[in-house]
């Protein structure tokens, strides 16, 4: 028998601070739109929305070991019921939000089901297979405009619930107010996806997917049902990429299955900004999507040289800093943001601890 | 009372018994036109520990993957503790007692050793981390572990990588330890520590399968040995006596025993 008791540990001193500095930084963001710009508010909606299509990819990519090139399905199909639950069923926006989620997250399963059947580069294909095939097939359906697309009603979105009240309470006109809420909206849904991956990766279902990750066959071997496992974070990532993608065209009001379904922007973007910032880490994301922000707002201008610079850069990164900046900055120094790590603890090491 | 126990339900035959922990029945698996397993019965009873010996390709680790699930056998039955497992997937059989280690290490790269304990000790027990915890550290200090538990396994030496191995697998609480090669690679010092872990494992009452090439130290660990070649069981009995035996001189000429 051993003298000492153990317990686990993942929080550190430092964490603990910089929780703290989180939370102050998130309430900062909360009041933010009340003193900046609509143009920078437009701006933040969409560092939210790629921050959190970031962080789900990289739950799949860099913390479950399924490397999709797929996502777009997701964001085009919760774009689309978005557009369908509001126009042709008349349901206020938010309701349809979560709504389109939840759809999306059941579309997953018969996905996997195709999908799962493959490894590797093969699975990463096909998962781009299927959104082609979902953009094919919503370009057939005439009453969201088939091929063309087609625009949200002025009055779905001026009546989203909440507008009457922003626009009393603030003063502000329709189009400031409809910023504001959908502001507020994707900053919920960026700061519940980190928090959401984050409690994932510290419950039991976060060791199975970092041991599937790195030995499917030894995670089987000490009780981990690798299919059920895979299937879960599959579907929850894809219920949460939904949402965003509703989110993303009540913002952006006009959908055409091009846009909707288009892997550069849904994918390609995001996994710059997962490697750029550092693959397998909640803070990687939170990095990459302000390196992207500020080289899109700064370089974009430079067109097709501005695309040369985003792959150039990302060969780079992978090439000398394989895990990302923010890899490199936990190997430089020893932080971390978000400690997942379970350390185990003697209470003969630390007395009155 | 008696006359209906475990042991007069499920024994077709009354070859099956109460002390049984692994029963195989006319076990075959091929890889093509390749026997890799021809038809292998083996009992393996509670407690016990059992070596398997046998050259480079005589079907050792395909019989180690029929028994752990990570290959289907193409005829026979595998039963764990009197319960037919043969349709059963490999976490299935973790959950209902079965641990491994592996020849080529398969350890969770990135995560830290203790994490590496805790996924089978969670899963495979059903348990809760804080729950298992002592239980995860007791491990690491028999296995020699303690002072790498929150390293990340990918920065393991060899040895501790084997350590690593047999550390997992004993934290999935298993009744059936199947260990494979896992003396293989290690100096004479390491391979005498990793005897004694061994043999206080066997001793706390965990049945053992073990395969090795490393002779000697099978031999200080197991009280029965099989001896495979090309898929079949050619000898088994007393270690030293099989180790004797014209059959096995015949495949293992010129390595020492």
């Amino acid at each position: 028998m051993l003298a000492a008791n153990f317990r686990i540990e993942t929080a550190t001193a430092a964490s603990r601070t910089i929780a703290l500095a989180g939370a102050g930084l998130v309430l900062v963001l909360v009041v933010l739109p009340l003193f900046v710009s609509r143009g920078l508010v437009q701006d933040m909606i969409f560092v939210f929305y790629m921050l959190a299509l970031a962080q789900l990819w990289n739950l799949l990519a860099g913390h479950a070991g399924l490397v999709s090139v797929g996502q777009q399905a997701f964001v085009g199909l919760g774009g689309y019921l978005l557009f369908a639950f509001t126009v042709i069923l008349g349901i206020d926006a938010l309701a349809a939000i979560v709504l389109a989620g939840l759809v999306t997250g059941i579309c997953a399963f018969p996905t996997a089901l195709v999908v799962f059947r493959l490894r590797g580069a093969y699975f990463a294909i096909g998962t781009w297979v299927v959104a082609e095939v979902f953009r094919l097939l919503i370009a057939q359906w005439k009453q969201l405009g088939g091929g063309t697309g087609t625009s949200l009603p002025v009055s779905v979105t001026n009546e989203v619930a909440g507008i009457e009240w922003i626009k009393r309470v603030f003063d502000v006109r329709t189009a400031a107010a409809r910023d504001m809420e959908i502001y507020w909206v994707a900053l919920a849904l960026a700061v519940g996806t980190v928090l959401a991956v984050y409690f994932i990766l510290r419950s039991r279902r976060g060791l199975a997917l970092a041991a599937i990750r790195d030995s499917e066959l030894a995670a089987e071997s000490v009780g981990v049902d690798s299919y059920r496992t895979k299937l879960w974070v599959f579907a929850v990532a894809a219920a949460a990429t939904g949402m965003i993608g509703a989110l993303i065209y009540l913002q952006k009001a006009r959908i055409s299955p091009d846009a909707a379904f288009t892997v550069i922007d849904w994918t390609a973007y995001v996994i710059f900004i997962v490697v750029i910032g550092g693959i397998g880490t909640i803070e990687g994301p939170i990095i990459g999507v302000i390196v992207f922000y500020l080289m899109q707002r700064y370089l974009a201008d430079f067109g097709t040289w501005y695309l040369i610079l985003l792959g150039g850069l990302a060969i780079l990164v992978m090439l000398f800093a394989p895990r990302g900046i923010c890899g490199y900055l936990s190997e430089r120094y020893g932080i971390s943001l978000f400690p997942t790590r379970r350390r185990l603890v003697s209470d003969k090491d630390s007395p009155g601890m | 009372m008696l006359l209906y126990g475990p042991h007069m339900l499920d024994a077709p035959g009354g070859r099956s018994d109460f002390r049984v922990m692994l029963e195989i029945r006319q076990l075959s698996k091929s890889f093509g036109s390749l026997r890799a397993v021809d038809n292998v019965d083996l009992v393996v009873e509670r407690r016990a520990a059992l070596g398997i010996v046998g050259p480079n390709g005589a079907g050792k680790s395909t019989l180690f993957n029929l028994i752990t699930g990570d290959l289907r056998p193409d005829a026979g039955t595998v039963r764990l503790d009197h319960r037919d497992i043969t349709a059963a997937t490999p976490y299935e059989r973790s959950r209902a007692g079965i641990a491994r280690t592996y020849q080529v290490p398969q350890p969770f790269e990135n995560l830290t050793v203790f994490e590496n304990l805790l996924v089978g000790a969670v899963y495979a027990q059903g348990r809760r981390e804080h729950e298992i915890t002592d239980f995860c550290a007791e491990i690491l200090e028999r296995t020699h572990l303690m002072r790498r538990a929150d390293s990340p396994a990918g920065s393991l030496t060899l040895l501790e990588r084997k350590r690593l191995e047999l550390a997992r697998a004993l934290a999935t609480g298993p009744k059936l330890l199947l260990l494979d090669e896992i003396a293989g690679g290690l100096t004479e010092g390491e391979c005498q520590e990793l005897i004694e872990t061994i043999r206080l494992i066997h001793a706390a009452g965990t049945t053992i399968v073990w395969i090795e090439h490393i002779v000697h130290a099978l031999l200080a660990v197991v009280g029965r040995l099989i001896v495979l070649d090309f898929g079949r069981m050619i000898a088994q009995g007393e270690p030293q006596v099989v180790m004797r035996s014209a059959e096995v001189r015949e495949i293992y000429m010129g390595i020492e025993a």
